[in-house]
């Protein structure tokens, strides 16, 4: 299936887009989902032990199924305030 | 912006694109039975110190993931009123580009006593920069720019 991934901040920045969609098995784990994303985006591999994953507005481990519908986000090391 | 109201406490929480009217929040932690309001503004700071480098900034510039920063927000106000017996919150949080000396958060609570309040605003405060998934990229003055992505090592930054 497909699945759309949110890129933000040092991450859109590196891919050069605010989002991109990744090919992974149907029934496939966020963890591999950012497996993925880091396969088709070099650019990012660095930063990418360091994100979290959201699914829906919500941060999730790496072990969650994700389903086609699922917004999924890449979430870098935030900084507000 | 999201309210949330019930009879005895009442939660604000906004992100704005533009600079925060930091006088028109005052009243929206007011109640007669509170003895404390505590507030907290996060500013941009002209400095940062790194070693023996430093750095000056000429802005801040803040993106979110809108609707998950929003949802967090709520959840880490919703805690603090609970945990810390506050009766009304406020926070709000500005994106976008933020010039030196101006404010980037807005952090009110109000509670009976005001050691709820210190304590609620460190809380809140923490875990906001923990959790909410608001970035800022710094712009120096040399034109340089660097998004600001903290890992643990690197102790507490701005």
């Amino acid at each position: 299936m497909q699945v759309k991934v949110l890129l933000f901040a040092a991450a859109k920045e590196a891919a050069g887009c605010d989002s991109i969609s990744v090919e992974v098995p149907d029934d496939a784990s966020a963890g591999e989902v950012a497996d993925a994303l880091a396969g088709v985006l070099p650019s990012i591999v660095d930063l990418m032990p360091s994100c979290r994953l959201a699914i829906d507005n919500e941060y999730v481990g790496r072990d969650t199924i994700v389903s086609a519908g699922h917004e999924i986000a890449l979430i870098p090391p935030v900084s507000g305030g | 912006m999201s309210v949330a109201e019930t009879e005895s406490s009442k939660m604000i929480v906004r992100i704005t694109d533009g600079p925060i009217n930091i006088e028109s929040l005052l009243t929206d932690v007011g109640d007669p039975d509170v003895g404390a309001h505590g507030w907290f503004f996060g500013v941009t700071r002209r400095k940062t110190t790194r070693g023996d480098t430093t750095k000056i900034t000429q802005s801040l510039s803040y993106e979110a993931h809108r609707p998950m920063a929003i949802s967090e927000l709520e959840k880490l106000a919703a805690k603090a009123l609970a945990d810390f017996q506050l009766k009304h919150i406020v926070i709000v949080h500005r994106l976008g580009d933020v010039p030196v000396g101006q404010a980037s958060v807005v952090l009110g609570c109000s509670s009976a006593h005001r050691v709820a309040t210190f304590r609620a605003n460190e809380w809140i405060m923490n875990t906001l920069k923990q959790d909410v998934p608001i970035w800022k990229r710094e712009t120096y003055s040399d034109g340089s720019t660097q998004w600001v992505h903290p890992i643990e090592s690197d102790g507490p930054t701005s």
